[in-house]
């Protein structure tokens, strides 16, 4: 007789979590990785749509209208963004991206009409060209930062924070430190070039209101201006964010993609997008500002029902970030070989700042990159966003919706407690919100 | 040309200013207002006549302005040429980010004086507060008095020159000899801020460049 148990697995110590205790030991520093948290948090799978019934009428598919058009910045700007989608690319910066990955981001989206945004280290004239709507970043860092350039662009965006790191700056290791990266940055070549976690020349919102005031007297007024925060106290962030002058608010969950981020700050700081998109509406609702100041909602956005979900929660737009690279073509299985020479699987490849990328996006090494094709990369994510489009527009009939925008929490219901407390709408099958 | 801030919509001024060619022009009754002058694009002269807010000249390209005062927050923030003179003292993070052209202190400046300075050139006639040329990139930052705590914190390639006392160095930064080239172009400097000093008295300072690439070794440092 067999007196021994089966083996057994402790569930706090797994093979990932062992995995990384022996590579913490062996290298004696942290680690970085690309991506977003891993784990699963509640998100917008936890909802479901309600769909028509009979005191509901739905909409007649491909027959009867429903609009996609988004207007941002309507606020202050004198000349606000019109957008044929609510699906925006966020912002990425090139020295993370090669410029081709740049180029093919803004062909995608000038393709079906949206806006697509610079990121940390400046604007490519590459991206600038093929972008019909470029949003540009102001960042802590400020690498690449140039009047010219603000002038060139359709809207200005503040960035305050990311949802992978609330309070966290950045790091874009030497290896992607090309000539022209560096050149950008204003660095030497090969140094790794941290990007500060705080704006240099503003603290607080009632310096980021004078700050608002500057860029706005530098661009006449015509722009755009966006704050973008990471889901810490989007409650909180967002209402200051509005007192301070800003025409939307970009409010980042913790699923938000990053560059290069320390694992422990991914997983560990911030809120889910789910949790964050009902505070950042609800403060909003009370200053009276929703619609007037439009409000962008990231982190972790993959198809058109995540898209519609945060539209019925309020938003006006979204941005994607991490399921744009993968439309273009990144952790492709037809990689497989060279991922696995790389320790990693296709689909699990994150040490994008080491500047291997086999699919030659995330990377700045001219070998790897000239595998990238922009123009064929444009066409996939203009395909890939038709399809959101077509989704949301799908469920927004089905609800009887004749514009995205008329979506509402009264169309939606939690299948989990967490996602009704977080999202604010009824368990289904109940009317009861946790909380309320 | 004068305009008088006292009657005169500040954006309507600010954008008389950008559109301006060659001009010179005063500015009356600044009474602090923010933003004074900036995104300013041509050769122009422009006089503040007093005391200006936050980020007077702010991303100032060629256009040469005078504060006839003292300068709130950020003045001449993301300078790309030019030059920009403070007659007076200058308020927190003067010069951040800029890029470009020179800026002239001729009073003191506070904390975190050429924070993340890219390329720009700042003389100061008095002191800096603490953390001045924190994290600063590329470019000359002269200091006639004495610097604050933790000056040139996490410096990269920018120069540092300061004739007083420093009360600490920040992380990676150093002390570096005086050859004639420095001394020759701490003089050049001097001469365009038309400012008086012994470039003997002077030290120099910058990156010992032992951060540049991290290394768990120096995590102490951080
Ligand atoms: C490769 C990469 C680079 C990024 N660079 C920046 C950046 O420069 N500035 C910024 O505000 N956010 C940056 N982000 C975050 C995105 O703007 C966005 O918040 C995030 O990707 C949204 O989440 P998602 O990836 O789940 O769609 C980056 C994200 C990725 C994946």
């Amino acid at each position: 007789m067999n007196t021994r148990t089966y083996p057994r697995e402790a569930a706090a110590f797994d093979a990932y979590t062992r995995s990384e205790i022996r590579r913490a030991a062996a290298t004696g520093i942290y680690d970085i990785r690309g991506g977003g948290a891993k784990r699963r948090v509640p998100n917008f799978d936890d909802l479901v749509f309600l769909g028509a019934s009979m005191s509901r009428y739905p909409l007649e598919g491909y027959r009867e209208k429903c609009t996609t058009e988004v207007i941002l910045g309507s606020r202050f700007a004198k000349k606000p963004i019109t957008l044929k989608t609510p699906i925006t690319i966020a912002g990425m910066s090139f020295g993370s991206l090669s410029a081709q990955a740049k180029e093919a981001l803004g062909r995608g989206a000038s393709a079906v009409g949206t806006s697509t945004t610079t990121g940390d280290g400046g604007m490519t004239p590459e991206e600038r060209g093929h972008s019909e709507t470029l949003v540009y970043q102001l960042l802590p860092s400020r690498y690449g930062m140039n009047p010219d350039d603000l002038r060139k662009a359709d809207a200005i965006e503040i960035v305050v924070g990311q949802g992978a790191k609330p309070g966290g700056g950045g790091m874009l290791l030497g290896q992607k430190i090309s000539e022209r990266v560096a050149g950008m940055r204003c660095l030497p070549e090969g140094v790794d070039q941290r990007s500060a976690c705080r704006h240099p020349d503003w603290t607080g919102p009632d310096d980021l209101e004078i700050k608002i005031r500057e860029l706005r007297e530098i661009t006449a007024w015509q722009k755009p201006i966006y704050v973008k925060v990471g889901a810490a106290r989007p409650f909180y962030d967002t209402t200051l964010a509005v007192k301070a002058g800003a025409d939307v608010v970009v409010v980042d969950g913790m699923q938000g993609g990053t560059a290069a981020t320390q694992e422990v700050f991914i997983e560990h700081v911030g809120i889910p997008t789910l949790a964050a998109v009902r505070e950042a509406v609800r403060a909003l609702q009370e200053l009276d500002m929703h619609r007037t100041v439009q409000l962008i909602v990231s982190g972790g956005i993959r198809n058109g029902a995540d898209v519609a979900k945060a539209l019925a929660m309020g938003a006006d737009a979204v941005a994607i970030g991490t399921a744009a690279l993968i439309a273009l073509g990144d952790n492709d299985p037809k990689w497989e070989d060279e991922y696995q020479k790389l320790g990693a699987t296709a689909g699990a490849y994150d040490d994008w700042h080491e500047g291997q990328d086999p699919a030659g996006i995330t990377t700045q090494d001219p070998e790897l990159a000239k595998r990238f094709d922009a123009e064929l990369g444009g066409k996939r994510l203009a395909n890939y966003l038709n399809v959101l489009t077509m989704e949301v527009q799908t469920l927004a009939r089905a609800n009887g919706k004749s514009h995205i925008h008329n979506l509402e929490p009264e169309d939606l219901a939690a299948l989990t407690v967490e996602a009704a407390a977080m999202a604010g709408v009824p368990l289904a099958g109940t009317s009861w919100i946790p909380g309320t | 040309m004068e305009y008088d801030l006292a009657t005169q919509d500040l954006s309507e001024v600010n954008q008389a200013l950008q559109n301006a060619e060659g001009g010179k022009f005063s500015l009356l009754n600044p009474q602090g207002k923010h933003a004074l002058a900036c995104g300013l694009m041509h050769k122009n002269q422009v006089s503040i006549k007093g005391h200006a807010g936050y980020y007077v000249a702010g991303m100032n390209q060629n256009a040469d302005i005078v504060v006839e005062g003292n300068a709130g927050s950020g003045c001449a923030e993301n300078m790309m040429s030019g030059t920009v003179t403070v007659q007076g003292d200058a308020s927190q993070y003067a010069g951040a980010t800029a890029h470009g052209g020179l800026l002239v202190i001729k009073g003191s400046a506070a904390a975190r004086c050429g924070i993340s300075m890219k390329g720009v050139d700042i003389v100061v006639g008095g002191n800096v507060g603490h953390m001045s040329g924190f994290m600063a990139q590329a470019g000359r930052l002269v200091v006639l008095g004495d610097a604050g705590a933790d000056l040139g914190d996490s410096i990269y390639e920018a120069k540092i020159y300061v004739r007083g006392t420093v009360t600490s160095l920040g992380a990676d930064c150093i002390e570096k000899p005086m050859q004639d080239s420095h001394r020759a172009e701490l003089q050049g400097l001097l001469d365009q801020a038309g400012l008086v000093a012994e470039v003997n008295d002077f030290k120099r300072y910058g990156s010992s460049r032992k951060l540049y690439n991290f290394n768990v070794n120096h995590l102490g440092e951080y």
